[in-house]
């Protein structure tokens, strides 16, 4: 199925892959696509909002541009909103040192602090605010925690309020029509790893649905392999110095940087061959390329936007994933 | 006599941790930081010599086992060197390393301070015990300082590299032992160890009680109630515990290395850290700056002889000439030449961004070193040597 046909995208991955602007182009992409879209920073370092060039997030959502919403999560304000919601109290006012001293509640007893953010987020799902929530999520080794949050809380807590809303947040978190994981990563050995265990503990821990992986900053094939060779030729005596003859000394550098380009292409294509494998009939991989551009911020995501709707219209298709 | 100067300021990386006892290397997600740290920890022990420890937090596989890293827990390995003194290079001291492992390190703490064989094994047992310590007041922060502590005490290494691990917020790993101090002096933990009926009865917090009460269920506050109040019977070890832990940081003997790579994000939490460790007082010791592009494509001649080369590969028989001197086909050479012409600038565009970065990074901190960007990951003893060259050299 279309991936942003779903209703809640949880964007993932190691700390440094992009998992941020990928979040935010997803978001993009479905918000041009007509669909209204909230995308929500979970973390509160403003990143987020940085890639579209707007003033930090807070828990009330703002537009970024037509059809599209942010927001940064906050327990205090969540847990604020719940009760007002669904325990319907009264005085607001004083919930302020309430809300402190629930914090430091929440910091200790496990999943509260994780329900109350993933609480929220199903909430702006069930309510239908929204057609796509998109979630620049907690990184890989935190994300597992953060999904399986309500089923932790249903098995701890017997009795209360808390444990009577995980029931439908388990039905939507867990409706791979309606929830799905997005994985980022880069064509490294790390992360890619790293991908490979999420995966893993994904499917053994969890019952939300892996809907695709996004293989970011992947390098250009600068030739195919067969030219390689020639490539390695040219670089060496005494076609080196034939070219040196003709550009200048200088030239060395031209041709340091392309070998910087092969070897490290090679290497990533390694590493992605190795993440296909694990996932042999699973959800599609997107492509992005490297971008070899100073921009960040919103042409950063415009231009792994572009990548992105042009990686979509072919899946489903013939499931190539690329070497 | 001379005029009165600044301390002497290390020129290198070599000097810096041949005067520190402690290093703790700190970065956000993805610069290389662990690999770093156990390249520090490998050149360290083969030019300054003594006992070299590192500490690291999740190494990738292949260089984990590298290290002789089978598992995790708290065990520290020797990592051999002997096929380096075969290869010819003199080894000057031994390399050990250790795999954090939270929570066995947790479990060590609770035997630690429990005052009694009954209070531990009622924590160990209890079932948000594993919860619980896997998530409350930056657990894994707190656990990295905790065996640096440990392993500084024990007095067994000259030297000691933390591979911190990679936090939400690079912060928590300065707070963690203040949070620690400060969550056994908080009200909610007197609080929780209230007994329940009490609770209920104190009027000035009764509404919380009822609002948590209806949210949470009694039985719930219960269960976590009874966990705190084993817990608080080890309060007076492990705030006594947090602020020694606290004064290790500041202690002159050690020094936080900062590690970056010069992409804008890296980049960027990197000048926010170094910011805070001034704020703090703290002491950066280096920047280390990671996969960073050669000089030479960033030089202006580059540019010029990338163009320079498309022209005459345009213009006239370059390509046949240097075919013929590769032996190579004439058309492959066109098709190759070409496309390394036309890509130059892409690379020359990220050296450019890194070269301001990079200026903006070294003026931070007394020593900068780095490392240029390797056509592979680091994944054996010799890789880190290559690495540990490059940053011993600046």
């Amino acid at each position: 199925m279309d991936l942003l046909a779903r209703r809640l995208l949880f964007v993932t991955g190691k700390g440094g892959v992009g998992k941020t602007t990928v979040a935010a182009a997803l978001a993009q992409l479905s918000a041009i696509s007509g669909r209204s879209t909230l995308v929500c920073e979970m973390d509160a370092k403003g990143s987020l909002a940085a890639a579209f060039d707007h003033r930090p997030f807070d828990f009330t959502p703002r537009q970024v541009m037509p059809g599209l919403s942010g927001m940064a999560m906050n327990t205090e304000d969540s847990l604020r909103e719940y009760l007002r919601l669904f325990v319907r109290i009264p005085l607001v006012a004083r919930i302020g040192p309430l809300a402190r001293t629930f914090d430091f509640v929440a910091d200790a007893a496990p999943g509260v602090k994780e329900v109350l953010s993933v609480g929220k987020l199903a909430y702006e799902v069930r309510e239908r605010h929204y057609d796509l929530v998109v979630v620049d999520a907690e990184a890989s080794g935190h994300i597992v925690g953060q999904i399986t949050a309500p089923r932790a809380i249903a098995e701890l807590v017997h009795v209360g309020l808390i444990r009577e809303q995980t029931q439908w947040m388990n039905d939507l978190l867990e409706d791979p029509a309606v929830t799905g994981v997005v994985v980022v990563t880069t064509p490294e050995e790390m992360p890619v790893t790293e991908t490979i265990e999420l995966i893993g503990r994904l499917r053994s821990q969890t019952r939300v649905a892996l809907s695709a992986i996004v293989a970011n900053r992947v390098l250009p094939e600068l030739f195919g392999r067969r030219d390689e060779e020639a490539f390695a030729r040219l670089g060496e005596e005494p076609a080196r110095q034939v070219l040196r003859d003709a550009v200048g000394d200088q030239v060395d550098a031209v041709l340091d940087a392309a070998r910087l380009l092969v070897a490290r292409r090679r290497g990533g294509a390694e590493h992605l061959e190795r993440l296909a494998s694990e996932l042999a009939g699973g959800p599609p991989v997107l492509f992005v390329p490297e971008l070899f551009t100073r921009t960040t911020g919103p042409r950063a995501v415009q231009q792994v936007a572009e990548a992105l709707a042009a990686e979509l219209d072919i899946e489903g298709g013939a499931a190539g994933v690329a070497s | 006599m001379a005029r009165r100067s600044r301390p002497a300021v290390a020129a290198g990386l070599d000097e810096l941790l041949a005067a520190k006892e402690m290093v703790l290397v700190c970065g956000s997600g993805g610069v290389g930081k662990t690999t770093v740290a156990a390249a520090l920890a490998a050149q360290a022990a083969i030019e300054l010599g003594g006992r070299v420890l590192v500490l690291t937090v999740d190494p990738a596989k292949r260089l984990a086992s590298a290290m002789g890293l089978k598992s995790f827990g708290n065990v520290e390995t020797r990592v051999s060197l002997e096929g380096l003194v075969e290869d010819g290079r003199q080894v000057r001291g031994e390399l050990w390393a250790a795999m954090l492992d939270t929570k066995a390190g947790w479990d060590e703490l609770i035997r630690r301070h429990a005052p009694d064989a009954a209070t531990r094994d009622a924590v160990l047992a209890n079932p948000l015990y594993q919860n619980i310590t896997g998530r409350f007041v930056n657990s894994h922060d707190y656990i990295a300082m905790e065996r640096l502590h440990e392993v500084h005490r024990s007095g067994s290494y000259d030297l000691v590299i933390v591979d911190t691990p990679p936090s939400r917020n690079a912060l928590d790993l300065l707070d963690a032992p203040a949070r620690m101090a400060e969550f056994f002096g908080s009200r909610l933990l007197r609080w929780l160890t209230v007994p329940y009926r009490s609770r209920m009865l104190t009027l000035a917090s009764k509404p919380f009680y009822q609002i948590a009460d209806r949210v949470l269920g009694s039985h719930f506050l219960e269960d976590i109630a009874e966990f705190f109040i084993l817990f608080q019977r080890m309060e007076s070890g492990f705030v006594e515990r947090a602020r020694e832990v606290e004064l290790l940081l500041t202690d002159p003997r050690s020094t936080f290395v900062v590690v970056s790579t010069l992409e804008a994000a890296p980049a960027h939490e990197a000048c926010y850290f170094v910011d805070e460790l001034d704020r703090r007082g703290l002491p950066l010791g280096a920047v280390v700056l990671n996969r960073v592009l050669p000089d030479a494509i960033r030089a202006p001649g580059a540019t010029r002889a990338a163009r320079e080369l498309a022209a005459a590969l345009d213009a006239g028989s370059l390509a046949a000439d240097a075919a013929r001197a590769a032996g190579i086909d004439a058309d492959a050479a066109e098709r190759i030449l070409t496309e390394v012409a036309a890509r130059f600038h892409d690379v020359a565009v990220v050296a450019k961004g890194e070269a301001e970065r990079r200026s903006e990074l070294a003026s931070l901190a007394p020593v900068v070193a780095s490392a240029p960007a390797l056509p592979s990951d680091v994944h054996d003893l010799e890789g880190l040597l290559v690495l540990g060259d490059h940053l011993w050299r600046g």
